[in-house]
């Protein structure tokens, strides 16, 4: 069986909303079923076979190429499979992954990973603002499951995030892991300011100091031995965060200023 | 049946249902890892006045342990769920939270779990914080990080806990206390390298081994006086003129294999040394067979090695 291969005719002018290309959802429908679905598309609705040419057969495994920024709600409350999307997404993707891996191997925009409940998220470039966060309306963002970014995230990565694990290879921008309830998010490159503003707990993982606001206290180095623990768990993925083996961090903790208990770790060169 | 010179008896031992766990303990180093597993494992030979019986069941490697840091397992058996569940959380209250560097994990994998650190982390008083890591089968766990004066205390929230035996055991009858100990000795080192059982008692070994009830109706034990050499005049004795002490050495673990071979083990041990050293005769505990499920034969474990 091949993939099912959705590949975009022709650059998009609105955005099209795919969150019933999912495994879960295209489980079991012929070809000519899943082409004749309708997708959102700006403020009307098209068939799927008008934007994309479909090929391929296992529905498990699910290919986007010529993929752009107008593709929407990619992986959007995926129960199952694995998805593979060559170029940039839009908004939203991964949205609500409940189980399975989603490979983006482009930039992405706002939303990524927002409301995840578990599984796997890859994003070879970089992300936009809100990374794990909570759709409007919610007060929990991400609550669990794994997001690595190669790249660069926007602001607000990690708002509102209740568990689960976010990797930031690259950069961080502002108020990174604002109001965090819980989870880990470890960024190896720079973060923006106002890092952890009202986080209530939760770990964020850093190798260079930050400009930190007044309401998060310094609470020295330390050796603590689970880095070493989390620094194994993360070796599955394949991430730059698998070769740390220090056990040295400098503990930061707040948010003072909303009676929080998070920390900040910042990774310290091994003894 | 004779092995060098050695005496095995036609007899078996007697052992019971219990349920065991498994804890990994790690340190700073071995030595604080001992501190903390020999503390943990004190006052725990037999679930008679102890309610557990435990054990350091061996050294492990950097390598084999969660953290990275040099570690012990100790295995704990009980005679039910409740009393082990009670005296695991006690005693990682006291032993192994007080331990300086030291830290514990899950040593068995089970459906069924008790608590580890679950209940510990209060002691953080607010401050303790949870990380659920997962490894590459997607086996997530709970860790739990409590502060103390010595840094973090990390602990797993859970253990797993099985079904074990209890009350594995031979009698070593020798013709001097002196050779009696150092077969027993001899014995326990063979027995320490076997997987997935414990000697609970004070360097492996009995001297007063019982037999239920007594004249006095508040014991529900007493001494083997058919066992004690002192005693051979006056008693039902088992024991031959010639013999002057009895040892015995008492085996838990995790299934009827891993005892057998223990037991294998420890008596070829003393049989290397040969009657010549003292040791006249083995024998096992048992209760007519009708108290235990497990009949360890000393015939059938031996059989091999039969001369």
């Amino acid at each position: 069986m091949n993939a099912l291969t959705f590949t975009l005719k022709e650059p998009l002018k609105f955005s099209l909303n795919c969150q019933l290309l999912n495994p879960t959802h295209l489980a079991d429908k012929s070809s000519s079923d899943i082409a004749n679905m309708l997708l959102n598309y700006g403020n009307s609705q098209c068939r799927i076979d008008e934007i994309f040419e479909i090929s391929g057969d296992d529905a498990q495994n699910i290919l986007f190429k010529n993929s752009c920024d107008k593709l929407d709600y990619l992986g959007a409350n995926m129960a199952s499979g694995k998805m593979v999307i060559e170029g940039d997404a839009g908004a939203y993707l991964a949205y609500n992954l409940k189980k399975g891996e989603i490979h983006c191997k482009g930039n992405t925009l706002a939303y990524a990973a927002c409301n995840m409940v578990n599984g796997l998220l890859t994003i070879n470039g970089n992300t936009g603002d809100f990374l794990g966060g909570a759709s409007a309306g919610l007060r929990k963002g991400m609550r669990g499951g794994t997001v690595i970014i190669k790249g660069n995230a926007g602001d607000r990565a990690g708002d509102q995030m209740r568990r689960g694990l976010i990797l930031i290879e690259g950069n961080a921008g502002d108020y990174c892991a604002s109001r965090m309830i819980a989870g880990t998010i470890g960024v190896l490159g720079k973060v923006g300011e106002y890092a952890c503003f009202n986080m209530k707990r939760g770990t964020l993982l850093l190798t260079t100091r930050p400009k930190l606001h007044a309401t998060i206290h310094d609470c020295g180095c330390h050796t603590l031995p689970f880095l070493n623990l989390m620094f194994k768990s993360f070796a599955q993925f394949k991430t730059k965060f698998s070769n740390i083996e220090t056990q040295r961090a400098q503990r930061f903790v707040g948010d003072a200023a909303c009676s929080g208990n998070g920390e900040i770790l910042l990774i310290l060169p091994a003894e | 049946m004779l092995i060098n010179g050695v005496k095995i008896d036609d007899t078996f031992a007697e052992a019971f249902n219990m349920r065991g766990t498994r804890v990994i303990i790690t340190a700073q180093n071995l030595k604080w890892a001992y501190h903390a597993a020999n503390a943990m494992t004190g006052f725990a030979t037999s679930v008679i006045g102890c309610g557990v019986e435990a054990g350091i069941e061996r050294e492990l490697n950097i390598d084999e342990t969660p953290d990275g840091r040099p570690g012990l397992s100790i295995l704990m058996f009980a005679m039910g769920s409740k009393v082990l569940m009670q005296q695991l959380e006690t005693r990682m209250g006291q032993c192994i939270l007080t331990c300086p560097t030291a830290a514990a994990f899950a040593g068995i994998e089970s459906d069924d779990r008790i608590n580890l650190g679950k209940n510990l982390r209060f002691f953080g008083d607010g401050y303790q914080t949870s990380k659920l890591f997962s490894n590459a089968n997607g086996v997530t766990k709970r860790y739990w990080r409590i502060p103390v004066m010595d840094g973090e205390f990390l602990c797993e929230e859970t253990t797993g806990m099985v079904r074990a035996i209890g009350g594995g055991n031979f009698l070593i009858l020798a013709t001097s206390q002196v050779a009696a100990l150092a077969a027993a000795e001899a014995a326990i080192e063979a027995m320490k390298l076997i997987p997935n059982v414990i000697m609970p008692f004070p360097g492996g070994v009995v001297r007063s081994g019982s037999k239920v009830g007594s004249k006095y109706i508040t014991m529900f034990a007493s001494t083997n006086d058919a066992f004690c050499p002192t005693l051979k005049g006056v008693t039902n004795t088992e024991l031959s003129p010639e013999i002057e002490s009895v040892m015995e050495i008492v085996i838990d673990g995790l299934n009827f294999e891993d005892i057998a071979e223990s037991m294998r083990v420890g008596i070829q041990a003393i049989c290397d040394l040969g009657a010549a050293s003292g040791v006249k005769r083995i024998s096992a505990g048992n209760y007519g067979g009708k108290l235990g499920p497990h009949h360890f034969k000393l015939y059938e474990i031996m059989g091999k090695q039969a001369s």
